[in-house]
């Protein structure tokens, strides 16, 4: 089974998925991620998955989940570099990703949680 | 077409004078075009038409002949022909022929060539069919290339403008352009405008829906514009609910709010 490396950048972890994800890496990354965060105290969470060609409804839900277990442990979470196809299938799915935010690509997911930090840090 | 042509009366009227009956045919020919094609160009044709005819006859293979005459009408379907003045270039050569043949050639052969005359005919129009669908086909497929534009209205704003009937292909087709364009030009901002949409059904709003969902998806936002007034009034009539979906009246309302949104992010 491959293990989805988790990356840290300052605050902020780095999920690149760079292999299609079975059902069982992607419930590993999910508790792998949830352990780092709080052992790094990272506040954001970026999770790459431009290399991904198949999400399937699972994969569409883990993803989700990811994102809500994230938040609860204080952490923001972007999905970013979704592919046109990709993002055609969910929709066909009927599948809206919740709340998760999304960015084009690395870059901009980044931006989005500089910017989600700095919201919060004005309003304390 | 397989079976086998025994003419021997009727190949030396053909062998006789083929200038003269391809004179003749090209004349008939000509004026059944009315002259939307020159004579010395049917002449051409015709000329090479009837050369393969013989050859055919001489050695029973027609493959040749049915090549050409299927290359024929396929012309004639693309320069605007009917099928009728296609085939009528065909059928033409019988009564050419009828004119020159005596009356010791028994009426045998010339029902036989009469056949085979005829089964030309048909053959030109199946090859005029073919080919008009064929260009019909081509033109449905330009015209969805023409009708999805994506241009791109600022750095990071791209907008389709939809001009005419949404039905399920030309939706699917613009949802792909759309999303494509997002990548390629790391627009994270994209305009729907929908000016030049006569009706919006269910249907129609529910691929809107989809592709501002796919967009969403993908870390864009969309902007619907240009819903005219009885539309809206129709959206609302079906229940439909465009949700946060941000819709403006105007193409320009809708890039005023995709720059503010931009001013506010940076």
């Amino acid at each position: 089974m491959d293990a989805i490396p988790i990356l840290k950048l300052d605050d902020v972890l780095l999920v690149s998925i760079q292999v299609d994800l079975s059902d069982q890496t992607a419930m590993a990354m999910q508790d792998a991620l949830a352990d780092r965060i709080t052992t790094t105290g990272a506040r954001g969470v970026v999770i790459d998955i431009s290399a991904l060609e198949i999400v399937d409804s699972f994969i569409g839900r883990i993803l989700a989940t990811t994102a809500s277990v994230s938040r609860m442990l204080d952490a923001d979470t972007v999905v970013v570099g979704m592919r046109p196809a990709v993002a055609i299938t969910l929709v066909e799915l009927g599948l809206s990703l919740g709340e998760v935010r999304t960015a084009l690509n690395l870059e901009k997911g980044l931006a989005l949680l500089r910017q989600a930090k700095a919201i919060a840090a004005d309003e304390q | 077409m397989s079976q086998t042509h025994s003419l021997e009366g009727l190949l030396p009227v053909l062998a006789g004078d083929p200038e003269g009956i391809v004179d003749e045919w090209s004349e008939i020919v000509t004026q059944s075009l009315r002259g939307r094609v020159s004579k010395p160009e049917v002449r051409t044709e015709l000329a090479e038409l009837y050369r393969t005819l013989r050859a055919g006859l001489e050695s029973s293979d027609f493959t040749e002949l049915h090549g050409l005459l299927a290359e024929l009408s396929r012309a004639r379907a693309v320069q605007g022909f009917s099928p009728r003045e296609t085939a009528v270039s065909v059928f033409a050569l019988k009564q050419v022929v009828s004119r020159r043949i005596g009356d010791d050639l028994p009426l045998g052969e010339f029902l036989q060539f009469s056949a085979l005359v005829d089964d030309l005919g048909l053959l030109t129009f199946e090859a005029y069919s073919q080919a008009r669908e064929q260009v019909i086909a081509e033109q449905a497929e330009q015209l969805l290339e023409l009708s999805t534009p994506v241009v791109k209205l600022w750095d990071g704003i791209i907008a389709v403008p939809l001009v005419g009937t949404l039905d399920s292909a030309r939706a699917q087709a613009v949802m792909e352009q759309l999303l494509e364009a997002l990548t390629s030009t790391d627009a994270d901002t994209a305009i729907i405008d929908i000016t030049g949409v006569p009706a919006v059904d269910t249907q129609v709003a529910q691929h809107l829906l989809k592709t501002v969902m796919a967009a969403r998806l993908m870390g864009a936002e969309s902007i619907i514009s240009g819903i005219r007034p009885q539309i809206a009034q129709t959206i609302v009539a079906l229940g439909i609910e465009f949700g946060d979906i941000a819709t403006k009246a105007t193409l320009a309302d809708a890039l005023a709010l995709a720059l503010h949104r931009r001013q506010g992010r940076s």
